[in-house]
């Protein structure tokens, strides 16, 4: 009888172990297949090789994004938009996404404001990075970290 | 002829901003899907978007696949007087398309 009730345990505990790793099993696939990828050159090659400042850049991202395929993204950049000084550019980086540009808008003299909005995916979780290219060769840049529970690009076909 | 379009608000004033929204249908296929049958779907996107405001550039975007499907874009323009806002885009097979709108200048 207790030789039975301990069997009963050892299954148990095996079933308990396999769901949990089960469970676990998506973010161990995501970090396998979208191994998050070093953005430094591709900022560097916009930058030409002058390392951006940490400052001036409002990323708008929800905390917690449960679908990647439309991820709401807004993006302010502190700069009054005058002759003197104002956004050129502004590049969005995903560093787990498979190609890690996502866009880059080019901001003219008819543009008002330094903001824009726009819908990207996310193919985990990540940091999601900004970067803001001002008159007179500066350039700003503002990380964001954002948490998502089903990433884009990632279906069955590449697991 | 790739459908979409662009809300601009009804009347405008002089060298203040307003926003300019854009919506683009387009399946934005990222290359990295699988058919039913296992073959891969090749890459199709919008790469290139552009807003014109009496010839001059008001705003440009390159669209990469990290963008969703059916890209929305929105942004804030300023103009000096009425005119024609243009919103063209193309995909990376050629294809084009655009939507205008009236700016008044009350």
């Amino acid at each position: 009888m207790a030789r039975d009730i301990a069997m009963k345990r050892r299954s148990f505990f095996a079933r308990v172990a396999a769901i949990a790793g089960a469970a676990a099993l998506p973010s161990r696939a995501q970090i396998r297949f979208q191994p998050p990828q070093d953005i430094t050159p591709l900022i560097l090659e916009i930058t030409k090789g002058v390392t951006p400042e940490k400052k001036g850049v409002e990323v708008e991202l929800p905390v917690l994004v449960e679908n990647g395929n439309t991820v709401p993204l807004r993006v302010r950049v502190a700069s009054p938009m005058t002759d003197a000084d104002h956004v050129k550019a502004i590049h969005v980086f995903a560093e787990r996404n498979p190609r890690p540009c996502v866009a880059s808008f080019y901001l003219g003299a008819l543009c008002a404001r330094p903001e824009v909005s726009a819908r990207i995916r996310l193919a985990g979780t990540q940091t999601v990075t900004v970067l803001a290219e001002l008159s007179g060769n500066r350039y700003w840049v503002g990380p964001r970290d954002v948490l998502v529970t089903s990433g884009a690009c990632l279906d069955d076909a590449s697991l | 002829m790739i459908p979409g379009k662009i809300q601009v608000p009804a009347s405008v004033k002089a060298g203040e901003a307003f926003e300019v929204r854009v919506l683009v249908q387009h399946p934005m296929e990222t290359g990295f899907r699988r058919d039913l049958d296992g073959r891969a779907i090749p890459m199709h996107i919008v790469d290139k978007l552009s807003c014109t405001f009496g010839g001059r550039e008001v705003f440009r975007v390159e669209l990469g696949s990290g963008m969703s499907a059916n890209p929305y874009i929105a942004f804030f323009a300023k103009v000096p007087a009425s005119g024609e806002l243009v919103v063209e885009w193309s995909d990376d097979r050629g294809d084009r398309g655009r939507a205008s709108a009236a700016i008044i200048v009350a």
